[in-house]
């Protein structure tokens, strides 16, 4: 067992404990937590993968700025689990929902694996292993030659991008003076919480 | 060495608990996150095959990809936010006046 | 180093899209000064207007350009022109709604015209991951869109649940983009198809793993049965411009970047046929079957546009350079007879209190009988009656199909064709036959919307009885079709 294996088994391990726990959790905060966690533990295999680059960008934007999105957004609404989440849906949907789920999972799995020892690799030396890692594969100069040069285009359509995510952001999020309370919320009748703010 | 395979497996069963937790979580926030996990384990496949054959297209495009995932969640919690103002509730089996 | 000298060639090919981006800008920045707010309207209108004749100008042209990112060729020329004619046809039909419920904000035109560079960004393009950026540049402004009537519970509902629905699908999208990259070691379909038979020899496995998944993703986003159960319900709690936005522009998109995929990248998977063939007759099925039940009128224009969407997979599965033309066809006849039916929806909806039940529409032939003639005059479209232009796009369809050994798909096609008589002609049965105790409330005219009712008229009346011209623009789209 190299050291190498070694590595890969921990934090494939830590990567889906972290995204099982995300999913299971009841407070939205623990779940955020482990979601960071499961990303940590992405963000080394990234690494190991030769993906130096990418590796601390995923730490560094994902962790760091989406997610403490999130941490802030459940902060700023008071969220913290206790609220009663309901009727379960019925088993037979639920029932149907893993199903479908968990085939698909097994069905990825299966295509992964039967393809483990054919020759998809041909011409990269052995099958289904990689090539030898040229030297500086991943480094930030390479990938930046790439991002701004035959990259260019969708690099620039990202900005627009975003500008349109922070437009949309606001018009959604922001307060308006005359804003005050649904216009169509005859039938809604579970404003038993105190308001948000 | 690792084979490529294994990665991708692993990226796969990242993949489906996303997928479940999308269909089956009943807190719109962690179906966000579960999108968000989606995302990465498709991030996951970029990387490995970049590695793989040995080019570096993979990793623009998660760049490219990360920069989606930002702003939708920007655009996402967004609108959490303004549903929670008007129903208290972050609850996704509650949204039913329009019927599924 | 990068060659500055040919900077300008490659900004020649996208100058519809960036007029429409600086559009978007000027409106975004005149929206946040008061005195300035009731410019943006025009403005936004103006420059999609300069955008069109940009794109027309354009049609004909075969170029690419950044290091081959943008493909700009007949194909997606004639879709921009499209995209960018449904864009200016939203807006007009948007004006005074927007003002009537109290949501008219200046973004919001900023929005339609960035989801439009969106369109026209996806359908421009040869490259997938340009083809994913465009559709979250389409994607996230619709988002907003859906959700725009930030106070109504419904609209607030519609943009979460479309907000999920279409992160769920991109993420299948970029896991299927990921796996056609590992399977080919590029993201350019050009050159995918040029070594498509070495890529299925070396590693077939990962490609048809990617392509089921883009197929699903893509499914999602066009509301392809079994992944359309978001498609209901978000029409109907979308404020009703935007449904009808959404039920025209992304839709045209959607079908665009499919065509290029699947008729073009992935042509040579033989099995895609009887894929398409499966998917079509389910789609078209369950859509006007589920039609039948609804009360609603925009729930029920919702199932119908599931339906037709079943009517255009039906060129995928049919394939070749008939079928793609027939599918151009078809998508660009039904965004006209469906803006035009949303349109009558919108005029509809803006007497007070109207929420578009089947019930609102009685007495309607009394009250305003020019509308109630142009509104059967869409029915007969939606339904493919003669002599309007949804006979012509149906009969080219099933006639292509039947061409190529599909009988029994036209038939199914046909028989379907019968189910939706009869919850179209339920329309025209309420407005004009059924009896009210109070005459219905007359409809406000705006010069706006009076001109996108006359428009779409003439066009679903005289494309349908003369579809030459329309016939030969789908024809030379696919002329240059790379």
């Amino acid at each position: 067992m190299t050291l190498d294996l070694v590595i890969f088994l921990i934090s494939s391990v830590v990567a889906v404990f972290g995204a099982t726990m995300m999913i299971t959790q009841r407070n939205p905060i623990a779940s955020v937590l482990f979601m960071i966690l499961s990303l940590l533990a992405q963000a080394v295999l990234y690494i190991q993968l030769g993906a130096l680059f990418m590796g601390a960008v995923l730490v560094i934007v994902y962790a760091g700025a989406i997610l403490v999105l999130f941490l802030f957004v459940i902060m700023l609404l008071n969220l913290r689990g206790r609220e009663s989440l309901g009727q379960p849906s019925p088993p037979i949907s639920l029932t149907v929902k893993y199903a479908l789920a968990v085939l698909f999972v097994l069905e990825l799995i299966m295509v992964v694996k039967s393809s483990f020892s054919s020759d998809v690799f041909a011409d990269a030396g052995n099958p289904g292993v990689m090539v030898m890692q040229t030297d500086n594969f991943g480094a930030v100069n390479d990938v930046a030659v790439l991002l701004f040069q035959r990259y260019l285009y969708p690099f620039e359509l990202t900005s627009i991008l975003l500008l349109v995510a922070i437009v949309g952001a606001v018009i959604l999020a922001q307060r308006s003076r005359d804003d005050d309370g649904p216009v169509d919320a005859a039938s809604s009748g579970e404003s038993e919480g105190k308001a948000a703010e | 060495m690792i084979p490529i395979s294994a990665y991708l497996v692993v990226a796969a069963v990242l993949f489906g608990i996303g997928t479940v937790g999308v269909l089956t979580s009943r807190n719109l926030i962690i179906v966000f996150m579960s999108v968000e996990l989606m995302l990465n384990a498709g991030n996951l496949v970029l990387i490995a095959f970049s590695r793989a054959l040995n080019v570096l297209d993979g990793h623009v495009f998660v760049f490219l990809v990360l920069t989606v995932a930002a702003a939708e969640a920007a655009v996402g919690l967004a609108m959490l936010i303004t549903l929670y103002r008007n129903r208290e509730t972050v609850n996704i089996d509650r949204f039913d006046l329009l019927k599924w | 180093m990068i060659d500055f000298s040919s900077v300008a060639d490659n900004f020649n090919v996208i100058y519809p899209e960036l007029a429409l981006l600086i559009g978007a800008f000027a409106v975004l920045l005149l929206g946040t000064v008061k005195r300035f707010a009731g410019l943006c309207t025009s403005v936004a209108g103006l420059t999609a207007l300069i955008a069109l004749w940009l794109a027309v100008d354009q049609f004909g042209t075969q170029q690419s350009g950044f290091f081959g990112m943008v493909t700009c060729d007949a194909f997606g020329s004639a879709f921009k022109i499209i995209f960018i004619a449904i864009a200016i046809v939203t807006m007009l039909i948007a004006h005074r709604f927007m003002i009537v419920k109290q949501i008219a904000r200046p973004e919001f035109y900023a929005l339609v015209l960035i989801s439009t560079f969106g369109m026209i960004v996806m359908a421009n393009t040869t490259d997938m991951i340009v083809m994913f950026l465009g559709l979250e540049i389409m994607s996230v402004p619709l988002y907003v869109l859906a959700g725009f009537a930030r106070r109504s519970l419904q609209s607030n509902e519609a943009g979460i649940k479309y907000f999920v629905m279409g992160a769920f699908a991109s993420a299948f999208l970029l896991m299927g983009i990921a796996f056609v990259f590992g399977a080919s070691a590029t993201t350019d379909l050009r050159r995918i198809v040029a070594d498509f038979s070495y890529i299925i020899y070396h590693s077939g496995l990962y490609m048809y793993v990617g392509i089921a998944l883009i197929l699903v993703g893509f499914g999602f986003k066009i509301g392809m049965v079994p992944f359309h159960a978001w498609v209901p319900d978000v029409y109907q709690g979308a404020p009703t411009p935007v449904t009808a936005f959404f039920s025209a522009g992304p839709k045209a998109a959607g079908f665009a970047v499919l065509l290029r995929l699947f008729m073009f990248g992935f042509e040579g998977v033989a099995e895609l046929s009887s894929i398409f063939w499966v998917l079509a007759v389910l789609t078209m099925t369950a859509g006007n079957v589920l039609a039948l039940l609804q009360d609603n009128i925009k729930r029920m224009l919702a199932y119908s546009s599931i339906a037709h969407a079943g009517y255009i997979l039906i060129a995928f599965a049919v394939g070749g350079e008939d079928a793609l033309s027939a599918a151009i066809f078809y998508s660009i006849a039904y965004a006209i007879f469906n803006l035009g039916a949303f349109a009558v929806v919108v005029l509809l909806e803006t007497r007070s209190g109207c929420r578009s039940d089947f019930s609102e529409l009685a007495g309607l032939s009394k009250a305003s009988p020019y509308l109630c003639a142009v509104l059967a005059l869409f029915v007969f479209a939606l339904t493919g009656f003669p002599p309007t232009i949804g006979f012509f796009g149906k009969f080219y369809l099933f006639s292509t199909a039947v061409k190529a050994g599909f009988i029994w798909l036209a038939v199914i096609g046909v028989l379907n064709s019968f189910v939706s008589v009869y919850y179209y002609l339920r329309v025209l049965k309420v407005s004009y036959f059924d009896r009210v105790e109070q005459p219905a409330l007359s409809v406000s005219y705006t010069p706006a919307i009076t001109l996108v009712l006359l428009i779409t008229a003439a066009g679903t009346l005289g494309f349908g009885l003369f579809p030459q011209k329309l016939l030969e623009f789908a024809q030379s789209a696919v002329f240059a079709f790379l």
